[in-house]
């Protein structure tokens, strides 16, 4: 019998997508944070990143973003091999600057959010989140 | 020296405070060898409410044998502090004596000679005699159930779970959180649940689909108890999706969420809550590093890990309960609230022993009424031990030893994998092996044996994934459940490496040859995650084997290696 990957998940004995995340993409990461805040420093604090500490489906990851008064979020799945996930632009009449999307993650990576502010000054938070079949509960 | 009454009193900022846990009077009782069912309930009411907590039952209804971890390890924050903490230097921290009862309960030292002369512990009949008698000290006492409850045992599983909800509704607890019970599939869960006369609580159980909290489940409960107002908010286990079978309960979402706890716990401040307790099945580390960042929960009764402690572990205002499992303690907790704010506690581990305390005579035979369907296929001995078999602890257990031997002889396996669970009572040297005891170390409703090929690089990346789940630093990454047991093959494991760094060495026992990351290997294991795996009932599997080994006699593990420890 060949033993695939999804075979393996089958087993439930922890499968994983912990595997090496390749530089490219953490390169391309830098790039787009680069190309998002034209080189800027980011601060932290004024926004929120909400995601799960482990994945519950990999697939399929929620998260949500909080930053009042941004003027846009840039969101960014550093691990995956094209990171780019979402950039909310708010207008001026938006009644809240948030945003809640599902994203896939290809394994245990860090989850990137970056707020634009009114003042044209940039505010970064990110979470680690682990993707893994655990397997085995108490 | 500032005593450990004192740290209580100076540690929490009201006034008036004093905490004592009541264990060193069964400290004392126990050298004088003197064990009565008044010592081990003695207790000066205190307070104005008193909470009853019980967890981590696994349907073990009638008393049983459970020999507590000789191997829990902590890392990061964790290292050598409590729970971490086993054997002699457990004794040592809460002056215990070695050979007492209370070391018999609490410890791994002399288990099988100890438990000839203490007998065995739990049974749902002695906790109703416990909860009836501090009901009597205190008529509204509340009784929390912190769930795996309606999980492990064989009537529990051809039952689906009536058995132990029948025995538990007729204790009449006020309030259960979840985690084994999702795994008898979610209609089944959805169908108790709405005839449960308590509250199922679960801040943490959301919609999958919308990522909302569940209508069946509510977050919180207000009582009102001795004046107080009391709010207990419930928490599920956070990994439910991860740990079991996602397929079985699709429609529920879980995680720790602990930004909603701290919103329900503002919100039932808001609402006139003078004491918040928090019903918790995190796992004890999970609820330590929880107490550190949700602010204004007074107790957190604390399930999941099966830890067993004394004392309350205090974490800035919050106190952390841990009650053990498998109905073998219960725990009291009295506290006095007043002006809006809990000013003292006090608590005590009440061990069920269940040669001491008298069975309450209605629930014995509430549970023999359960069990007499069963009773022949229960009762019917398949084998004896001359070793002592049990499971708790870090890696492999010798039930876990016999489980995989049986892996390996009855699916010709080279290697064998079993789950790292936490629940699973001994059975003595002597004692014979009856069919319901293998039913309480294999029974759940994904149990199929499964045999396969994986390549060594591939066992690898599975050990590597679930010694993070164990040892990751930061708890919120953990689990709560122990190493994957594995036959047939050795290793060593560096607990303080990263994922990915802490196993090397792994050795085929049978030739004495390291495993080749590229060479393929036939693997047999039980308790799948994901739906159609194929393969017996992993019972049947162990009963096979039993019946053909007679009396079962093992050496010795020592193909793990663990550094770091």
């Amino acid at each position: 019998m060949k033993f695939t990957r999804r075979d393996a998940l089958a087993l439930g004995l922890g499968a994983t997508a912990v595997a090496m995340l390749p530089m490219r993409a953490l390169a391309a990461a830098d790039e787009a944070i680069a190309a998002f805040t034209g080189g800027a420093e980011t601060g932290e604090g004024g926004i929120t990143l909400t995601a799960p500490e482990i994945a519950e489906n990999g697939n399929t990851v929620p998260i949500s973003v909080d930053a009042p008064g941004a003027a846009s979020i840039l969101i960014l799945a550093a691990g995956n091999p094209t990171p780019g996930v979402a950039q909310f632009t708010f207008g001026e009449a938006a009644g809240s600057q948030a945003a809640s999307t599902r994203i896939r993650l290809a394994g245990t990576q860090d989850v990137v959010a970056i707020a634009k502010m009114a003042d044209g000054s940039f505010v970064k938070a990110q979470s680690t989140v682990k993707v893994t079949i655990g397997g085995c509960g108490g | 020296m500032i005593s450990r009454r004192d740290f209580l009193q100076v540690s929490m900022a009201a006034s008036a405070l004093y905490g004592t846990s009541g264990f060193g009077n069964w400290a004392k009782l126990a050298a004088q060898q003197a064990l009565t069912q008044d010592d081990l309930l003695k207790f000066d009411t205190f307070g104005n409410v008193s909470l009853i907590h019980i967890t981590d039952i696994h349907a073990q209804l009638k008393p049983i044998y459970f020999r507590e971890p000789e191997i829990n390890l902590g890392v990061g924050a964790a290292n050598g502090q409590m729970p971490h903490v086993t054997g002699a230097d457990f004794r040592k921290a809460y002056g215990i004596e070695d050979g007492s009862p209370s070391a018999y309960a609490l410890t791994y030292n002399d288990f099988s000679s100890l438990a000839q002369g203490y007998g065995k512990v739990g049974g749902m009949d002695r906790v109703a005699t416990v909860v009836n008698a501090i009901r009597a000290d205190r008529p509204d006492a509340l009784l929390l159930d912190g769930g795996d409850t309606w999980h492990g045992s064989y009537t529990c599983h051809h039952t689906e779970g009536q058995d132990v909800v029948n025995v538990m509704n007729a204790l009449k607890p006020d309030a259960m959180t979840f985690h084994w019970e999702f795994t008898l599939g979610s209609e089944r869960v959805n169908e108790i649940v709405e005839g449960l006369p308590f509250a199922a609580l679960g801040q943490n159980i959301f919609d999958a689909e919308w990522d909302e909290p569940a209508e069946l489940f509510k977050p919180y409960k207000f009582f009102e108890r001795g004046g107080v107002k009391v709010a207990v908010i419930g928490q599920a286990f956070p990994y439910m999706p991860i740990a079991n079978p996602r397929w079985m309960f699709p429609e529920y979402s879980f995680g720790i969420r602990d930004e909603n706890m701290q919103a329900m716990v503002d919100e039932v401040r808001a609402a006139g809550a003078e004491l918040v307790v928090c019903l918790s099945h995190n796992g004890f580390d999970v609820d330590k590093k929880m107490a550190g960042r949700v602010k204004g929960i007074d107790v957190i009764l604390s399930g999941h890990t099966h830890d067993a402690l004394p004392e309350p572990v205090q974490v800035e205002q919050t106190f952390i309960i841990a009650s053990g499992s498998n109905s073998k303690f219960v725990s009291r907790i009295d506290l006095d609230v007043r002006d809006g704010k809990m000013m003292g506690i006090r608590h005590k581990l009440i061990p069920i022993f269940a040669d001491v305390i008298t069975p309450d005579a209605t629930i014995t035979k509430l549970i023999d009424d359960q069990r007499a369907p069963y009773k022949a296929e229960l009762e019917e001995v398949i084998g004896t031990t001359d070793t002592l078999l049990y499971r708790r602890g870090n890696f492999n257990g010798s039930w876990d030893d016999l489980i995989c031997d049986a892996l390996i002889n009855e699916r010709e396996a080279d290697i064998a994998m079993s789950p790292g669970v936490r629940w699973g009572p001994s059975i003595l040297p002597g004692q014979e092996i009856t069919r319901e005891d293998i039913w309480n170390v294999t029974s759940m409703s994904y149990g199929e044996a499964y045999r396969t090929e994986m390549t060594g690089e591939f066992i690898h990346t599975i050990l590597e994934d679930v010694g993070d789940n164990l040892f990751n630093p930061d708890p919120y990454y953990q689990q709560g459940g122990d190493m994957v047991r594995i036959g047939g093959m050795g290793y060593r494991i560096d607990i303080n490496k990263p994922q990915g760094e802490r196993i090397t060495e792994m050795t085929l026992l049978k030739t004495g040859e390291a495993i080749d990351p590229s060479k393929t290997y036939v693997v047999a294991g039980w308790a799948s995650v994901n739906e159609g795996t194929e393969g017996p009932q992993i019972w049947d599997v162990v009963e096979s084997h039993i019946k053909k080994q007679g009396t079962i006699k093992l050496d010795p593990n020592n193909s793990v290696q663990v550094v770091g420890a």
